[in-house]
């Protein structure tokens, strides 16, 4: 019996707090024309567009599916080792006159795919 | 030689249909020979996976490119360690691991009950088949996932591996990970070989312990490893970040260590039946739920892997596990449900009840924070993900508390436990944990965390309650048999290596939980933007950027850009740190110029490290390279002037000239800028990190695993007659019965 409230208690805290805990998961294209908000941007880094300035760190995150849907990210912070245009990232943070800004250190990048088709070239010889 | 382990794979899955087939049938019938044969099939089994096995190695050793797995992980350049480790880094690979160890696993314990438990060993052998039989048909079936798929032509140079992975634990922390998954089949299998036969006292629980525990082991192993790479080699200074996949193998070792101890209370007191084979249930669904989610797109995490083909077929196996033991567990209700109860709350068994209760609210925790984006879309069509605080605020008090149950649990006897006993018992340990928080209280700053302190507290006391266990135990012995004290302690602790390995388990998993504690909520982490000569304050010390170095690796084609720190505490120095960075060559279309394409590809920090007991000191650096980014395109610019046009014909003699001077030309540019970074003061970000007691983690990770093993570990000698004069005597039994 005691297990039992012991658990409908959980049970309901949980439910109760991960709601209103949770922030939203959006691709690019899903944060067109938002402002404001508290969301978890995930999306692939565009080809050509990071910029490192100064401290900071710029680039465009593009949907998965569809590259030609970015959003341009203004991010400061760590900024793990995967780290690389066509890579899979998630981001939080807030959307500003267009721009995402990040929260400090929320940079997440995908290990790189063990499994799928991509395969990683050798690198190219410039070191004789 | 790759056709006959292709051929060995089709043989593979013949043997495990047979396998099942003729144990259900030999079951059927009561047919021991049938039975016998089906046994032997999955000898045969094992070792045709050693042969698919073997050959695979082979090829990776040989850098056989025409093998797909060969040319996309690794390449000639690779070092002889990571080829062999390489396997399991892909799909088709990590799949014939899976089924080899489970057939190696499959073949020791058939080979172990093979005079008993005649009635539920065939449905055992039929299950453990039947698992075989699903991952050889994902590897001969599904797109993609077969181990000998071959290229055609074959390339010259393979990919070669990523250098992240090229890490010691990153090379066993998968096959950590696939046994500790794969050995929790054994004991499920006999859960529902019991429950078939309709065998339901302990017995299939004696035959599988070992399995479980080793089961235990493994992932335990594994997490530790992972958790290890992940604070050494990925730069962002964590150890756990509550990431899918971290939490999926976390998962089924948290229902694993519920599982350990109620089968004790079954073994004991014959209660907790239908718990235990629910719980066993539970933790092989979820170890194939890990080993799915791995492979499927279906959450973002850091691991998760695209879509896959294999991701549909492994949720179906989950379904049909926990749907078909369900219903047979319902089937079986009334012949489960035992008439004792819980005689006295100050009994073993309700703490191990209350311990069970805890893990499993744990594991509830994980489970939906983990599943929370796949839950949020279904009910609000919105996905919402829950961050590392959510996970962190309500796993930490169910953990503080699992932490006290550590230290009750050895105090409490089975049945019951009068109170003036349990007082006596129970004073000491908390006299010293109350010093210890009250110490801690007074001359450090913990009570500004009161959670930490709260998990220090109840730490101490069950590291003392253990203590207090194994000195009443040595006296004890040293009473009955004389004798020094060491002595007395040794003959104990053999006499009783479960016990005793247990608290051993237990103490290392209390030091783990305190090193958790202080690492995280008394870490200090400074972030410095720092010139050469420039200085930053980390708590107590100062940490002064010295100069620059550069290094250049021609065989990886690697640049490495690094700082040299000192680090002083009062003026006196205390340490010397060098992080750094590491720049690759860019691989692919050559989008960026060949020096710009070091920078915008691959980088990876080899973190600068102190480690010691009472701290471990951190950093990562990252240059701030912006100054020379016109330098950089200058020099791109005149090389792609210089770079030799090879004709529709192919090279000539002049143009092979050309090219060589370009590669050259390349190379002095290399080594140019690397001087130019030197030579010109540039800015570096710095993360310098002060993590107190972190080092125990893994310590006591280690020490929780010696433990184990040690309880693992067969009887001596005497114990071990005493156990076949037993087997003896219930061989007769049997043979009177049959």
């Amino acid at each position: 019996m005691v297990a039992l409230g012991a658990a409908v208690l959980l049970a309901a805290g949980l439910v109760y707090t991960s709601f209103s805990a949770g922030t939203e998961l959006r691709q690019p294209s899903e944060l067109r024309g938002v402002e404001g908000g508290s969301y978890e941007l995930t999306g692939e880094v565009a080809e050509g567009s990071v910029e490192h300035q100064g401290a900071d760190l710029r680039f465009e995150v593009a949907d998965r599916d569809d590259a030609a849907a970015t959003i341009p990210v203004a991010y400061a912070g760590q900024v793990p080792d995967p780290f690389r245009e066509g890579r899979e990232v998630i981001l939080s943070g807030t959307v500003r006159d267009g721009v995402f800004r990040a929260e400090k250190d929320s940079l997440v990048t995908k290990c790189p795919s063990k499994f799928a088709a991509e395969a990683e070239r050798d690198p190219n010889v410039v070191i004789e | 030689m790759i056709d006959l382990g292709a051929a060995c794979l089709v043989a593979a899955a013949i043997a495990c249909a047979y396998a099942a087939g003729a144990a259900l049938l030999g079951a059927h019938r009561r047919d021991r020979r049938l039975v016998d044969s089906s046994r032997r099939a999955v000898y045969a089994l094992c070792a045709l996976l050693s042969v698919c096995v073997v050959v695979l190695e082979a090829a990776f050793l040989r850098s056989d490119f025409s093998v797909e797995l060969v040319a996309s992980h690794s390449s000639t350049t690779t070092p002889d360690f990571y080829k062999l480790t390489a396997m399991w880094g892909s799909q088709g690979g990590s799949l014939l691991l899976w089924a080899f160890v489970l057939s190696i696993a499959a073949s020791g314990v058939l080979y172990a009950t093979r005079h008993r438990h005649r009635e539920l060993v065939p449905y055992a052998t039929a299950v453990l088949a039947g698992i075989g039989l699903f991952f050889c048909c994902l590897m001969l079936f599904a797109d993609g996932a077969n181990p000998f798929a071959r290229l055609h032509p074959a390339p010259a140079e393979g990919a070669g591996l990523n250098p992240l992975l090229r890490h010691w634990a990153m090379a066993i922390h998968p096959p950590m990970l696939y046994s500790g998954y794969v050995l929790f089949s054994i004991p499920f299998a006999f859960a529902i070989g019991a429950l078939a036969a309709r065998r339901l006292d302990a017995s299939w629980i004696r035959s599988t312990r070992r399995f479980a525990l080793l089961a235990w082991t493994f992932l335990g192993t594994g997490l530790l490893l992972g958790s290890l790479w992940s604070y050494e080699e990925l730069g962002w200074g964590g150890y756990w970040g509550w990431d899918a996949v971290e939490n999926a193998a976390l998962m089924p070792w948290l229902v694993g260590t519920a599982f350990l101890h109620s089968v004790m209370v079954q073994e004991k007191r014959c209660m907790l039946r239908v718990w235990n084979v629910s719980l066993i249930v539970a933790a092989f669904a979820l170890a194939l739920l890990g080993t799915f989610l791995v492979r499927s797109g279906i959450l973002q995490s850091i691991h998760a892997f695209g879509d896959s083909t294999v991701g549909g077929p492994l949720l179906g196996l989950i379904a049909v596990v926990v749907i078909g033991s369900a219903a047979l567990i319902v089937s079986r209700l009334d012949a489960l449900r035992g008439e004792r109860r819980i005689e006295s709350l100050a009994s073993r068994e309700s703490v191990f009840l209350v311990n069970n209760l805890l893990l499993i609210g744990l594991v509830a925790v994980i489970f939906w924070g983990t599943f929370f984006p796949l839950i949020s879309e279904a009910v609000t069509g919105e996905r919402s993900s829950l961050g590392s605080p959510w996970f962190d605020r309500y796993t930490a008090p169910l953990a503080i508390l699992l932490v006290l149950f550590t230290g009750l649990g050895p105090l409490f006897a089975w049945r019951s436990l009068s109170r003036g006993a349990l007082w006596r018992l129970v004073r000491t340990p908390a006299a010293i944990a109350a010093t210890v928080t009250v110490a801690l209280a007074a001359l450090t700053d913990a009570l500004s965390e009161p959670l930490a302190l709260a998990m220090f507290c109840f730490a101490a006391f069950s590291l003392a309650a253990l203590s207090q266990e194994v000195l009443r135990g040595a006296s004890a012995q040293r009473a009955l048999s004389g004798g020094s004290f060491p002595a007395a302690l040794a003959r104990l602790v053999a006499r009783n290596r479960r016990r005793y390995g247990g608290y051993v388990v237990h103490a290392g998993i209390a030091i783990l939980l305190i090193a958790v504690a202080a690492s995280s909520s008394f870490q200090t982490s400074v972030d410095a933007r720092l010139l050469p000569g420039e200085s930053a304050e980390v708590g107590e010390l100062t940490v002064t950027y010295r100069e620059p170095t550069a290094e250049i690796d021609p065989v990886e084609q690697k640049l490495t850009f690094g700082a040299v720190l000192d680090v002083s505490e009062d003026g006196r120095p205390v340490s010397t740190l060098r992080p750094s960075r590491n720049y690759y060559s860019g691989r692919g279309d050559g989008s960026a110029g060949p020096l710009r394409s070091f920078f915008e590809g691959e980088a990876t920090s080899e973190i600068g490290r102190r480690a010691g007991p009472g701290a471990d000191l951190w950093t990562a650096m990252r240059p701030d390279l912006t100054p020379l980014d016109e330098v950089l395109t200058r020099v791109d610019r005149e090389l792609e002037r210089s770079a030799p046009e090879i004709g529709p014909a192919g090279p000539g003699p002049a143009e092979i000239e050309a090219m060589r001077r370009y590669a050259a030309a390349q190379g002095d540019a290399i080594r140019n800028f690397a001087t130019l970074y030197l030579a010109r003061p540039l800015p570096v970000d710095f993360r310098v990190n002060l993590n107190p007691l972190v080092i125990w983690v893994w310590i006591g990770g280690a020490i929780a695993v010696a433990g184990a093993l040690f309880a693992l570990w067969p009887a001596p000698a005497a114990a071990r007659r005493r156990v076949s004069e037993l087997r003896a005597a219930r061989l007769a039994r049997e043979l009177g019965r049959a």
